[in-house]
């Protein structure tokens, strides 16, 4: 986790005195990455909108309790992502983010790809992965499509880690701070949400 | 977390995360790193769970309507500044 930078210092002092400008640059920065993470934890867009709307609003709220112990996306994710579980509640549906509470959840990889145990090496590859060629199919549109509809698919706890870790780029602690989950729930949520995505891809890509 | 002597390919394929993560310990980096080594399909994998990383994080940002954009104004503009 990094602590705020200078240039975040600058843009939190300007807010505190009442620059417009300043709240505008942050908004227009990190909106677009808000509304992503938030999308995840309700039931539509149109809530998603509004819980950004409020996150905001408890931004300018605790503007003056932010201390630069952390950057100041960090801060700022902290009250979306409280906000939008308080709304995720409120929707009636609440996000179980204990990723090791008992779910159904089958391997990375489907169990048959692997050779089974009456076979001379158990557990290796009998369908192994086979290349992606990088110039072709891999850089389309197409390919971000099939990543942005499968995480859509994905249990809400395993979309909101992925989109935080691997769209928005937060580290494991910024987000387990964010989540207020454990380092081991953090890793296996990201791992299935992964495992997931590349799965999808390498359908998408046969 | 601990593992066996020799792994398989089947238990790669689950701690490659707390690998890519650098969570594993020394005794258990090291039996992933080695069995890298000789393991095609495993390379292949790593190879694939890095691309995908690389490819999420293209992901387009998500567009801010004007409307949005106007009443966070407004509410800037209600609020004062302690």
């Amino acid at each position: 986790m990094e602590a705020s930078t200078l240039e975040e210092r600058r843009l939190v002092d300007a807010l505190r005195a009442g620059d417009e400008s300043a709240f505008m640059q942050l908004v227009q920065e990190y909106s677009p990455g808000m509304l992503r993470v938030a999308r995840m934890f309700v039931s539509s867009r149109a809530v998603a909108e509004d819980v950004v709307q409020d996150a905001w609003v408890g931004v300018l709220n605790g503007i003056d309790r932010f201390e630069g112990r952390s950057s100041l996306k960090t801060w700022i994710y902290r009250i979306l992502t409280n906000t939008a579980k308080t709304r995720a509640v409120r929707e009636g549906r609440s996000i179980p983010f204990s990723a090791l509470a008992g779910e159904d959840e089958e391997g990375a990889v489907d169990a048959d790809r692997f050779l089974g145990d009456d076979s001379r090496f158990p557990g290796h590859w009998a369908a192994p992965p086979q290349r992606w060629e990088p110039e072709r199919r891999l850089l389309s549109a197409e390919a971000l499509a099939v990543i942005e509809r499968e995480i859509e698919k994905l249990p809400p706890n395993q979309a909101i880690v992925v989109t935080m870790r691997d769209v928005e780029g937060f580290d494991a602690e910024d987000v387990r701070n964010a989540l207020d989950i454990s380092e081991t729930n953090q890793r296996v949520l990201l791992h299935r949400a992964r495992s997931k995505v590349r799965r999808a891809l390498e359908e998408y890509l046969a | 977390m601990r593992l066996d002597q020799e792994l398989t390919c089947a238990q790669v394929v689950e701690i490659v995360t707390a690998y890519l993560e650098d969570a594993l310990g020394d005794a258990d980096r090291e039996r992933v790193e080695e069995h890298l080594v000789f393991c095609d399909g495993c390379s292949t994998y790593l190879g694939q769970m890095r691309e995908t990383i690389a490819l999420t994080r293209r992901l387009e940002p998500e567009h801010i309507p004007s409307r949005l954009q106007d009443e966070l104004l407004a509410a800037f503009r209600g609020w004062s500044p302690a």
